[in-house]
């Protein structure tokens, strides 16, 4: 019999230290104040009122923004449905597709300022910023520049036609990649936008109003307001809106659901998620470990389709779990403007405090919690990235989404038992399965309810890559041909 | 249930909440079943109905008329459905081929998506054409993997109930179709509200109705199918109750 091998946890508070690496901020032009985007300008709220947007890791304020009111709201669905009607319908659609393209190729040469102010902005680290979200947005309007004159390929025996004008409402945990993914496909099928950022961070996507002003995309076919919960309530609630595109919380999108009953509005909602991430005792587990961790602590957990409830089949939890512990004490929270850092700030107060009772939540209901003893900074938003062992299916961290780096683990035994669990839950955003067995990810893959599934990988996005949820995910799909359905109507 | 002339000709079951909530229970066992089965044999399955209902053609004729229907109508109401049923059953092996994609995502990985089933449905049966409102709706629900509770039309249960014998002299498995007759205005609300119903479909309810029903979709995200303006033949009507599943794995060695 082999003797056990003995294994020392590994040290990683010894002397080994990273030099800081900050990424300058001195070549990004941000104004003061901004107004709200309306017919092709900058123009300012009929509510007089404004708010700031704050850095979250600084607390510090970066500009004022306008608070847009019913009459603002009403200001930009009129100025859509004008440009729907007078210009966008009606021109050919190979020359919408230009426009498209031209606003592609503007994003990736303002790259660099758009990654730096999504981190200032919102609080993701700058390595994130700079190669996922950046990049993917003007691939994503790549991708649907080409849709535009051809779309009679898209959908078999049936015409497609433009909705009409589209009020469109994104998080905060994506912002300009939100606004890439809701506008790219409007547009590309011939419908004019108006666009609520959310309210913590609506910079990036006030700096895509000023590119498709030097795209000279035709005044008022994207309009951009901004505001908090009553200006979407208005955008949605606005009977000059012939569809609603929604990304958020499973909660905002039953109330969109609701309000627009009765009305002959469209919508597709994308919704929130807990999407358990399998690992079999066949699996790579070096890799599965960076997959775990890549899962649940990329964005800092606020990702909706987000690993956060971990199955781990039995035979190898120990083994998982102890590299995962280790692998997570060498994560750097911090600076997101730093290129080391691999988790930045929360992106709000209220954000961090929901983490938090819910976190707390997770321990008096008998959770066993484990933190690494990673320094945070003093100021700003932050949460160390977090484990829990000892769950049960009915813990509140287990069925409610946290939206934050915070993992449940359970552990399973049969491929049939792992399902069941998966599955055991409203939502149907996502999920992984990691096996170094074929067979078996295809077996899983199909029985895991959710609109997209990873196997042996996670978080990965491509503008031709449909995305969407089952059940209280949402429904219609963001991105790929599928993507295109949202935006038309068919005859 | 009362003839023309005012004649009782037949008790009806008036379906109650409880029915509902046992029939959902049936669906849900039944559904992943009825979704695994191959799909030439879901298609085998579609046509065999399409064959036992024109075995029984005179049966459905003579019952339609029973119930008010002329019997130049009836006769026509029974072969449309008929040819509905082998319409759909055609597409059992085609509309995943019709509907998915391969995507040529830029990091290295094969990523495909195709439709998989929404779950469990509830259908109101229109109050026109007491086989053919039910069958045109089923049809194109079942042959995607979901399974159905049906409210019967209140102005024809009988069909109904003889499309039930129909179904299950087909091989349709238990608690793929099941139909309840009763009182549509009592169903409704919970047929919408019903939290491990997926989707809720019809053809001809009016806007107070319908306002009633999507309120309540919103309780858990439901699907709200009208398909009062879709073609009754058309592959996009299967569509409407799938759920696009993308996954994505590596490519390396």
């Amino acid at each position: 019999m082999k003797k056990p091998i003995k294994i020392k946890p590994l040290n990683f508070s010894g002397d080994f230290k990273y030099a800081p690496a900050p990424e300058g901020t001195e070549h990004i032009q941000l104004k003061e104040k901004y107004s709200l985007f309306i017919n092709g300008k900058f123009v300012a709220p009929s509510s007089k009122k404004y708010f700031d947007t704050i850095n979250p890791s600084s607390e510090k304020k970066i500009a004022s923004i306008a608070d847009a009111n019913a009459a603002d709201v009403n200001l930009a669905v009129k100025a859509a449905r004008t440009a729907y009607d007078k210009t966008w319908s009606k021109m050919p659609a190979a020359e919408r597709g230009k426009y498209l393209y031209r606003i592609a190729r503007i994003i990736q040469e303002k790259a660099r300022e758009l990654a730096v102010i999504e981190s200032m902005d919102g609080g993701k680290p700058i390595r994130e910023s700079r190669d996922i979200d950046v990049p993917l947005a003007a691939a994503h309007f790549f991708y649907y520049a080409g849709w535009a004159d051809k779309l009679e390929y898209a959908f078999p025996g049936k015409k497609a036609s433009p909705i009409g004008v589209a009020g469109q409402i994104i998080p905060w945990n994506f912002p300009l990649l939100m606004a890439a993914w809701k506008i790219a496909p409007a547009l590309a099928c011939g419908n004019t936008v108006v666009l609520k950022p959310a309210e913590t961070t609506p910079l990036t996507a006030l700096k895509l109003a000023e590119i498709f002003q030097e795209a000279e995309l035709p005044p008022g076919v994207v309009n951009i307001i901004t505001g908090a919960g009553a200006t979407g309530a208005a955008l949605v609630n606005h009977p000059g809106i012939d569809k609603i595109a929604f990304t958020g919380s499973t909660d905002v999108g039953k109330l969109i659901q609701k309000a627009i009953a009765g009305t002959d509005k469209k919508y597709t909602l994308e919704l929130g998620g807990k999407a358990a991430n399998i690992i079999f005792e066949d699996a790579a587990i070096d890799q599965a470990v960076e997959g775990i961790v890549n899962g649940i602590f990329f964005n800092q957990g606020h990702v909706c389709c987000a690993g956060s409830r971990l199955f781990v089949q039995e035979g190898v939890a120990k083994e998982v779990i102890r590299k995962l512990k280790d692998r997570i004490s060498t994560l750097l929270v911090g600076d997101p403007m730093d290129k080391n850092t691999d988790i930045g700030a929360i992106n709000s107060k209220e954000q961090l405090s929901k983490i938090k009772s819910l976190v707390n939540a997770g321990i008096k209901e008998g959770g066993e919690c484990w933190q690494p003893d990673c320094a945070i900074p003093s100021k700003g938003y932050w949460f160390r990235p977090t484990l829990f062992m000892n769950v049960a299916q009915s813990h509140r961290i287990v069925q409610e989404e946290i939206f934050g780096p915070v993992l449940a683990i359970q552990t399973f035994r049969t491929v049939e038992e792992v399902i069941e669990k998966a599955n055991n839950t409203p939502y149907g955003l996502s999920g992984g399965v990691w096996t170094d067995k074929g067979a078996k990810i295809f077996n899983v893959t199909g029985k895991i309810k959710a609109g997209v599934v990873w196997a042996n990988t996670y978080n990965k996005f491509d503008p031709t890559s449909p995305f969407g949820g089952f059940k209280e995910s949402g429904m219609g799909r963001e991105g790929g041909l599928h993507g295109l359905m949202p935006y038309v109507k068919l005859s | 249930m009362k003839d023309a002339a005012g004649n009782i000709i037949a008790n009806i079951c008036r379906g109650s909440r409880k029915d509902l909530r046992e029939s959902i229970v049936s669906n849900r066992k039944a559904q992943s079943g009825w979704s695994s089965k191959s799909a030439y044999n879901k298609g085998q399955i579609l046509y065999r109905i399409a064959e036992t209902l024109e075995s029984r053609k005179a049966q459905f004729v003579d019952i339609l008329c029973k119930q008010g229907d002329s019997v130049i109508n009836a006769k026509k109401e029974v072969d449309t459905a008929i040819d509905v049923l082998v319409y759909y059953a055609g597409w059992c092996d085609k509309y995943i081929q019709v509907f998915s994609s391969v995507n040529p995502v830029e990091s290295s990985h094969f990523n495909f998506s195709y439709p998989e089933p929404t779950g469990v449905v509830t259908v109101m049966a229109p109050q026109k054409q007491g086989l053919l409102g039910i069958v045109h709706l089923i049809a194109p629900m079942i042959i995607g993997g979901n399974v159905c509770t049906v409210f019967a039309s209140e102005k024809y249960p009988m069909t109904a109930v003889d499309l039930a014998e129909v179904l299950n002299a087909s091989d349709v498995p238990g608690g793929v179709v099941n139909i309840i007759t009763g009182l549509q205005k009592e169903f409704i609300g919970h047929a919408s509200s019903h939290m491990d119903v997926n989707a809720i479909l019809f053809s001809d309810l009016d806007q107070v109705q319908r306002k009633l029903i999507q309120e309540n979709a919103s309780l858990n995200v439901k699907r709200v199918l009208d398909f009062s303006k879709e073609d009754m033949l058309s592959p996009y009507r299967i569509l409407a109750a799938q759920e696009i599943k993308t996954t994505w794995h590596p490519v390396g060695n």
